[in-house]
């Protein structure tokens, strides 16, 4: 029984419902969509077709979805947690073992209108069954060393499920979303410095023991992080590309070179430009000030999320949020970093700008949980 | 679990706090993209701007140097020349119509040669290189790159194209690369990625086709950075390919080219063998054509003459065409029968100039007959009678056995555009293909190999190394490649009694040698040099009851296309033999006297390894020899002069 449950009645009901939805938030998802819609028209050379066209339909179901979610008690979503995250680690199985056998490469599950990536689907319930579980954990409790272990394992095991696939960047997103749930669940600190300490300490081992009597990994190891922190040893595969990233990045400018006008990316030079590296068109097309502006309407998001956890008393809720939007902050933040050549490439997304039904979908439901503990917050 | 309201508060304001601190650092990690951002596009703009403008990384294939094609003494068939070749960039050129008129005024180039640069250039995507034209004078190269300037764009390059040195004389053998086209894109499943280069050369006939996988190696790449105006700035770096293989045949170009030259006139085919190797020394097809013709790219005037010329050039005769092997074919009729025990070899047939079978006449050359008459006569005169009594006996499934034991109706393996397989026919073949049942008059035209007896120059010069050495023959095209000898074509003995073998090649000594022999006007008279062989002539069509009343039996009084042809098969040494020769003369009359003559000619040449002595021939023909040599040195010296570039 928690607090929410208690208080229940002054939770709004019915149809008033709608007046209580995030609207901020929702007008910041119409926005960054919209600017998503006007690239794909964009780097289809001017045409709906293949892009635009399949996305606005998957924005529109999407935004269904997620009014839909946000109008049903966040109780229920909390009761269902569990039984989430248990389908979806049943889902990453599966496609583990029936994906490897049975069905060639096969990551994802046909639903007949999607193909539902498992991996994508953790994102969410795996932050959604950490914030029912710190809900029903005593306070007094959080920083007992058993009350720690049990999530580690739990964001753990997906996480390491993911990372066989290989997919790097959603085995990140798993981790530090978790980690956060944790983290503001009250966790003690040195518990995080501990991690933090031997991972750093670790990474120096490894590197510094190469070429010593000790050394910590095969040689052709090192040679393949060498290539992966820094793409320009291999001039013809990775680092090409980033370079022509780059390029057509800061040839922008500061206004752009205006709508259609992109140069580099008309030109065959960007790979995947209609997915991880969509955020190059746009600076190069609308320059510093519409990249800074997408980056702004990002933010935007992320602070009223923030806002909205830290006034809501209902402890499942505000974890839920926080999680949600620091998973999506993760999304951008490395997408960013990746294009503009501050991170190595790992394959993520711009979140709902890229091309891609299911991480959109999966985003728009998670945005719905969101409002689902915005409008049930206890008043 | 139970919570009470203090407790509620507690986490709820821990909540709170660190959901504060967490906005914050997403805050400041959002500042720390967004001061990225500013360097890159406010401060570092102009940077990349020059970068994105001015310097552009392309990567571009090299393709590799094509492998040369060699004959058996590292004369080169097949070489790679250097060619100076103007390219064009659309993309680059801006207004094509107006740069390709300024490079008209430079180098004189014909309306049609544009046109067509133009409509290869609309195909393509704007930033591949369209041939403009090639073989270019060094002149235009210079006159080129004075004016580039003006022509944005345009590059001269020099580039590599292949070049065969003895054009028509290897041009059935080594056939020709050309372009490679769609219709080849569309058949091959090939991902080379060589093959997207426009006008990439690709073996389209001959050993250039067959052995393309070889000869072709791998592409190289190399990234160049370009700028606006797409002229290379500099050379970033280079991944070389793999050359091609050499491929050295086991043909001796000078022998080939003696061999062409002899039959030239004559619609012809000639094929000599090495009976130590298999080795195809020559394997000569007249009239040839020029491979160099298609390479540049050949014209319809060219292409027209080739295709109507009613000797057939664009044929290759020797291992394509297939005949009647006419009298030749005697040797497998008579191994069939000595081995089948139906006949000794000292028995006697009576021959009185025609045998009647089922109430048709087949009648012998001889129209007064040969009377009684033994094995070794009866190939030593060709007397036919003899022969139409023995099949009967041996029956036509024997003699197709023994036809196929000496090589004929197979297709082998080499790597040429057409190599017929001819056919040994049996009671099988006629009830399959033509579902008809096998008559004795059947047998009796196959025992002289008329009927549906075929038979390729090459496969009679198989039979007759065969015969000579008593061995598995088979021919051999390719003697090694990059230095890698291959397998040689030398293989078992024979099912066939030697003493058979024995029997039969004394007979065919005879039919050159002994004064009644009907080849005995390509005697050898060099000692140690003897030849042997057996001469064929076979109908192209029946000669008519009514035609043989007329008195028409003469060849001379035949349109050319209804003579009989001429063939002749042969060996030398008749002691320790080393080649085999066969020949073939379409429609030349009589076998003794079309085609022998010309066999004992390319045998000589072979066995003396270039021009023979006059005293190898008999003291008769000598001087008309001596001339004929005179012409052939003049010929082949002049051909090879004119299919040399200028």
């Amino acid at each position: 029984m928690s607090y929410l449950t208690n208080n229940a009645k002054y939770v709004p009901t019915g149809i008033r419902k709608l007046i209580y939805l995030n609207w901020p938030v929702i007008a910041l998802i119409c926005a960054v969509s919209a600017a998503g819609f006007l690239m794909l028209y964009s780097v289809a050379g001017g045409s709906a077709s293949p892009w635009m066209e399949p996305q606005v339909k998957r924005f529109a179901l999407g935004m269904v979805l997620m009014i839909g979610v946000g109008m049903v008690p966040i109780w229920f979503w909390r009761n269902m947690a569990g039984l989430a995250f248990g389908v979806s680690v049943i889902l990453l199985l599966a496609v583990e073992f029936f994906g490897s056998v049975g069905m060639g490469a096969q990551r994802w599950i046909d639903l007949g209108f999607i193909r539902l990536q498992p991996s994508e689907l953790t994102k969410i319930t795996l932050v959604m069954f950490l914030a029912a579980y710190y809900d029903w954990l005593p306070t007094n409790k959080t920083s007992h060393p058993l009350w720690v272990a049990l999530p580690v394992v739990i964001i753990v095991f997906p996480t390491a499920l993911v990372l066989g696939q290989p997919d790097l960047g959603t085995a990140l997103l798993l981790l530090f979303g978790g980690a956060t749930v944790m983290f503001i669940a009250g966790v003690h600190w040195a518990y995080f410095a501990t991690v933090f300490a031997v991972g750093v300490g670790t990474i120096f081992a490894v590197m510094q023991s190469r070429g010593t009597a000790w050394q910590l990994l095969k040689d052709y190891q090192y040679r393949r992080i060498d290539t992966f922190l820094d793409p320009a040893n291999d001039p013809l595969g990775a680092g090409y590309h980033i370079t022509q990233a780059k390029i057509a990045l800061g040839s922008g400018g500061v206004t752009g070179r205006g709508y259609m006008q992109g140069t580099q990316s008309s030109l065959d030079f960007l790979p995947e430009k209609h997915t991880d590296f969509i955020f190059t068109t746009l600076a190069e097309e609308f320059g510093f000030i519409g990249a800074v502006g997408l980056l702004t309407l990002y933010m935007l998001i992320i602070v009223f999320c923030v806002a909205s956890a830290m006034t809501n008393k209902d402890r499942f809720s505000a974890l839920l949020t926080m999680g949600i939007a620091m998973t999506f902050f993760l999304f951008f933040a490395v997408n960013i970093a990746m294009v503009t050549g501050l991170a190595p490439v790992v394959g993520v997304p711009l979140p709902l700008v890229s091309y891609g039904g299911s991480a959109m979908l999966v985003l728009l439901v998670a945005f719905g949980l969101v409002q689902s503990a915005h409008v049930h917050k206890p008043r | 679990m139970k919570k009470g309201p203090k407790d509620i508060e507690l986490s709820s304001r821990t909540v709170s706090r660190r959901a504060l601190i967490v906005g914050a650092a997403q805050l400041a990690i959002a500042g720390g993209l967004g001061w990225r951002l500013q360097s890159m596009q406010v401060e570092q703009a102009d940077q990349f701007r020059l970068l994105a403008e001015e310097n552009r990384i392309n990567i571009r294939l090299l393709p590799p140097a094509r492998g040369l094609i060699f004959d058996r003494n590292g004369i080169p068939l097949a070489e790679n020349e250097q060619n100076y070749r103007v390219v064009i960039v659309r993309e680059e050129a801006g207004d094509v119509d107006e740069v390709l008129n300024r490079l008209v005024q430079v180098v004189p180039l014909a309306p049609e040669v544009i046109a067509r640069a133009k409509e290869e250039m609309l195909r393509r995507s704007p930033f591949v290189p369209v041939i403009i034209a090639d073989r270019l004078s060094w002149q235009d190269v210079a006159a080129i790159n004075v004016n580039a300037p003006a022509l944005p764009g345009i590059t001269a390059e020099v580039g590599l194209s292949r070049l065969y040195p003895y054009g028509a004389d290897v041009g059935h053998v080594v056939g020709y690369v050309g372009p490679v086209s769609d219709y080849d894109l569309s058949r091959i499943d090939d991902k080379d990625p060589l093959l997207q280069i426009p006008k990439f050369q690709i073996g389209k006939t001959g050993v250039e086709n067959k052995l393309e996988s070889m000869l072709r190696g791998s592409a190289g790449t190399k990234r160049i950075e370009v700028n606006a105006l797409g002229r290379v700035m500099r050379e970033l770096d280079r991944q070389e390919g793999e050359p091609g293989k050499d491929v050295q045949l086991g043909l001796d170009e000078r022998l080939q080219s003696y061999a062409q030259a002899r039959m030239d006139g004559e619609s012809a085919g000639a094929v000599v063998i090495d009976l130590e190797t298999g080795d195809l020394r020559a394997v000569a097809s007249a009239p040839s054509f020029d491979p160099n013709l298609f390479v540049r790219g050949i014209s319809v005037k060219d292409w027209t003459d080739l295709n109507e010329n009613k000797y057939r050039p664009l044929a290759a005769k020797a291992v394509q065409g297939t005949y009647p092997p006419g009298s030749t074919f005697k040797m497998v009729t008579a191994l069939a029968a000595l081995e089948a025990g139906v006949i000794g070899p000292e028995e006697t047939v009576y021959c009185p100039g025609y045998t009647t079978v089922s109430g048709t006449r087949f009648h012998c050359w001889k129209s007064g007959g040969h009377g009684n008459i033994n094995f070794h006569e009866s190939l030593k005169q060709s007397c036919d009678c003899y022969y139409y009594e023995i099949c009967q006996r041996v029956g036509i499934d024997k003699m197709a056995e023994m036809a196929r034991i000496l090589g004929l109706s197979t297709r082998y393996d080499l790597p040429l555009s057409a190599v017929a397989e001819g056919l040994a026919p049996d009671k099988a073949w006629k009830r399959d293909v033509r579902g008809e049942t096998w008559r004795v008059g059947d047998t009796v035209n196959a025992s002289i190999g008329q009927g549906y007896v075929l038979a390729s120059p090459m496969q009679l010069a198989v039979m007759t190394a065969r015969i000579a050495t008593g061995r598995y023959v088979t021919p051999r095209l390719i003697k090694s490649i990059n230095g890698v000898e291959q397998p040689t074509g030398l293989g078992d003995v024979l099912p066939i009694n030697e003493n058979w073998l024995r029997r039969t090649r004394q007979s065919m000594e005879a039919v050159v040698n002994h004064p009644r022999g009907t080849a005995r006007r390509a005697l050898i008279v060099a000692a140690g040099m003897e030849m042997a062989g057996k001469t064929g002539t076979s109908q192209v069509r029946r000669i008519t009851a009514e035609e043989r009343a007329r008195g028409v039996t003469r060849n001379e009084d035949l349109p050319w296309e209804r003579r009989d042809h001429a063939l002749f098969v042969s060996y030398a040494p008749v002691e320790n033999p080393r080649y085999a020769v066969a020949v073939v003369v379409e429609h030349g009359g009589g076998g003794s006297t079309a085609a022998a003559p010309i066999a004992r000619d390319i045998m000589l040449q072979a066995l003396y390894d270039g021009t023979p002595p006059l005293d190898a021939y008999p003291s008769a023909d000598r001087n008309r020899i001596e001339e004929q040599q005179k012409r052939i040195a003049e010929r082949i010296s002049k051909i090879n002069r004119g299919s040399a570039p200028a």
